[in-house]
């Protein structure tokens, strides 16, 4: 990420934001949940306490003037029910104690006559729940009022509420834990347009400058429009800057060939040796010139043809073989022996006239710098799915330190300066194997009199 | 109310003085050490094998072992503030109260799982037998003659011959007996039929008791022919008697007893009380139970009892008889109906 100044991470701002509100969700079910229990079991005990409570009132009865109470057995076996749970009761008549427990401690005031009391007090050292109903009635003539209290102690729904908390305490953890994994998940997927643009526009060659066309998101359509726009200028831009040296090439490699017969001519009229020396000179000159405006004139052809590239099947093996009785006569200037170690096929898929420049311009090469008398060795191998053409001279190799560097644009290895050359040979010869999905490999020989250069393609 | 924070009850045991009657006593084990105090309503000879057993096990304990009437247990404890460790009684209802007032203390250790939930109350009240509340009849004034099955068949055979029958039936006096109370309760509470036989006792003069030890004897020396509501435990442990007495479980329904342990709050020796409360559990819940249990196998659920036979529910309802108003308004009925002078 060279160069990119960072704000933050999309997917973990998203990611925190989902899970804090996930964690704020779950504590509020949890609260809500246990808030809703502990009422609906408060409010189920108060139920059965009235029940009771008004059971027992039912069983009052007055015998003859006497206020009294035949204690239904279900008043207080109803309440096992809910727990084992100790139970109190008290009936009061008055300021009369007519039966239970005397020191139950009544409400202060009564409630009224339809509205019992729930409380939840202290009696015999336990927290107890107790329900108070109330009658008012006329005791010879007196009005007096009969209180019937029924309490409960809180242990069991103690128990069933903490048993209930830790229910609701799982409820909300598990929904944290779901909520967590939802929301990693849709940081991850929300994130995941915006990972595969920017894996495409990563994985594409340093050539291709097509525009974006796969779908993408709404939200995402002004930055891939904006990138489209600038990748189309990026191409303009380019390619006329290529057209530019292809024309200019052009132009000026007609005027030198003139040029170039012109001082051949005159070379052969003039007798003096400096005037000779110095036509020579001019001729080299003119020849180097003419070289660097052809190999730009193929670096713009190549450039062309790998932008749209048609694949065709093409035998190596083939064309490397024609290639070398091509440049046979060339070599055979410098007494150079090309020597082709190989004949069995070597199909690839490529665009059989790029391939051919590319081997073309490492040929060149070899026979250019190679010293008189020697021998360039070309083979063609198979190695796990791919072809390589390998050429090897006897040039005395490349200085180590700039072997990286070699297949860029006019560069040109120290020692080959005193040799007509322009440094694109070798470029031209990695853009077309990577065009191609392949690649060039330039090492030196291994007791240094040379240097070895592969083109590798992938086998059809 | 003599006494803040005491039962409504005890006012009827008030009367009977400052200090609890108690039956017997006896001290086992060595005379020095440790000594666990258990006031009992359970006759010594039954539970000496459980104590016999649970002290070989533990070297320099001793257990000193009283024995009361349910009523003066429940006096000693509520009322007077006796220095026990436990109480073992045949009165659920008194046991119960105990627990419900707080006189208690809860148990739990490794062996009170064992006890079903229906046998136990708040880990406070743990049973450790089930018995029958069985009549029982002497079997030379029945002979050639077809045992009742029922109580109506008693109640008929009684009827039929009130002559012969006259002055030779016997029950519970349940205003003395706190077993008699809770078997009388339970009978009120399930049958119409009792009411009628309680009636046709009282027509017969019936006469009361306070234990069933006493009535399984007067049975068997021929004092009564007839005895209601005795404990079958009891009766089927004097085989010396089998030939002279005949035990009914009456078919309708049979009450059962559970009798029960509770470890008092006041307790100097909790941890031995809870080592002979798991004593008694280990000795009754375990399947088979121990050797030397002196009782019925108790049964490990209540589906496996059949349809007759009602286990007496540990829980809240026993309060409902030992309440004032009801337990005067149930004795003044069951008086009106027993004694018809």
């Amino acid at each position: 990420m060279s160069g990119v100044h960072l704000s933050g991470s999309i997917r973990r701002r998203l990611t925190l934001q989902l899970v804090g509100s996930a964690a704020i969700l779950a504590a509020l079910l949890f609260v809500i949940v246990q808030t809703f229990t502990r009422d609906l079991a408060e409010e189920t005990h108060d139920r059965i306490l009235l029940a009771s409570a008004t059971s027992i009132m039912d069983a009052v009865s007055v015998r003859s003037g006497e206020v009294t109470v035949d204690l239904p057995y279900a008043a207080l076996s109803m309440l096992s029910n809910v727990s084992d749970d100790r139970v109190f009761y008290r009936v009061v008549l008055g300021q009369e104690t007519l039966t239970g427990y005397a020191d139950l401690p009544l409400p202060e005031p009564l409630p009224g006559d339809d509205d019992p009391l729930f409380q939840t007090l202290d009696f015999k050292g336990e927290s107890v729940r107790m329900a108070t109903a109330v009658r008012r009635l006329s005791r010879n003539g007196v009005p007096t009022h009969l209180a019937i209290s029924v309490a409960q102690t809180r242990t069991g729904q103690v128990e069933r509420l903490n048993a209930l908390s830790r229910t609701a305490l799982l409820l909300g953890a598990g929904f944290f834990v779901v909520a967590v994994l939802l929301a990693v998940w849709a940081a991850q997927s929300s994130i995941r347009p915006l990972r595969d643009l920017a894996g495409m526009v990563a994985r594409r060659g340093p050539k291709d400058l097509r525009p974006v066309t796969r779908p993408v998101p709404s939200e995402m359509a002004p930055l891939v429009s904006s990138l489209n726009s600038f990748i189309e200028r990026l191409r303009l831009s380019l390619s006329r800057s290529e057209d530019f040296i292809a024309e200019a090439a052009h132009r000026v490699r007609t005027p030198l060939a003139t040029v170039r017969s012109q001082a051949e001519n005159t070379l052969h009229r003039v007798e003096r040796p400096e005037n000779r020396t110095a036509l020579r000179e001019m001729i080299r000159a003119i020849d180097e010139s003419s070289r660097a405006a052809g190999q730009l004139l193929d670096h713009a052809m190549v450039s062309f043809r790998v932008d749209s590239l048609e694949r065709s099947p093409v035998d190596l093996t083939e064309l490397v073989a024609e290639l070398v009785d091509r440049l046979r006569p060339v070599a055979d200037l410098k007494d150079i022996d090309l020597v082709l170690e190989q004949t069995t096929p070597h199909p690839i898929l490529g665009d059989p006239i790029l391939v051919q420049n590319a081997v073309r311009n490492l040929l060149d090469n070899a026979i250019k710098y190679a010293p008189d008398e020697s021998l360039v060795q070309i083979g063609l191998n198979t190695e796990s799915g791919m072809h390589t053409v390998t050429i090897c001279d006897q040039a005395g190799g490349f200085p180590t330190d700039q072997l990286d560097h070699l297949t860029e644009r006019f560069v040109r290895g120290r020692n080959a300066e005193g040799t007509v050359g322009s440094g694109l040979g070798l470029t031209i010869a990695r853009e077309v194997a990577e065009a191609h999905g392949g690649r060039l490999e330039i090492r030196n020989t291994e007791d240094g009199a040379g240097a070895c250069v592969t083109l590798v393609f992938p086998s059809a | 109310m003599r006494h803040a924070g005491l039962s409504l009850c005890l006012i009827l045991w008030a009367w009977a003085a400052a200090a609890f009657e108690i039956e017997g006593r006896e001290q086992f084990g060595p005379t020095e050490g440790r000594v666990l105090r258990v006031l009992s309503t359970t006759d010594i000879d039954i539970l000496q094998p459980l104590i016999d057993s649970f002290l070989r096990a533990r070297p320099g304990v001793a257990i000193d072992y009283t024995v009361a009437s349910s009523a003066q247990v429940m006096q000693a404890i509520a009322d007077e503030g006796a220095r026990f460790d436990m109480t073992l009684s045949s009165a659920m209802d008194l046991q119960v109260k105990l627990a419900n007032d707080g006189f208690t203390r809860a148990h739990r250790s490794a062996w009170t799982p064992m006890v079903p939930d229906w046998a136990n109350w708040r880990d406070h009240v743990f049973a450790f037998s089930q018995e029958t509340a069985a009549i029982v009849i002497s079997r030379s004034a029945f002979s050639g003659v077809t045992p009742p099955r029922t109580r109506q068949e008693l109640i008929d055979l009684l009827r039929r011959d009130p002559d012969r029958f006259r002055d030779r039936v016997g029950t519970y006096d349940v205003a003395v007996s706190g077993l008699g109370y809770l078997f009388a309760t339970q009978d009120a509470r399930t049958a119409e039929s009792f009411w009628r036989l309680m009636e046709v006792l009282g027509s017969l003069r019936v006469k009361l008791y306070c234990c069933s030890g006493e009535m399984i004897e007067a049975v068997a020396n021929g004092q009564i022919d007839v005895a209601y509501n005795v404990l079958g435990s009891y009766a089927r442990a004097r085989r010396d008697l089998a030939d002279r007495i005949l035990v009914i479980e009456p078919e309708e329904y049979t009450n059962m007893m559970m009798r029960t342990a509770v470890i008092l709050k006041g307790a100097t020796e909790p941890e031995l009380a809870g080592a002979f409360t798991d004593h008694l559990i280990a000795a009754a819940w375990s399947v088979p139970p121990a050797p030397e249990y002196p009782f019925q196998d108790p049964p490990q659920s209540v589906r496996a009892l059949g349809a007759t036979l009602r286990p007496i529910q540990l829980g809240p309802g026993l309060l409902v008889f030992l309440d004032t108003l009801k337990r005067d308004r149930f004795l003044t009925e069951w008086g009106d109906a027993v004694k018809q002078d």
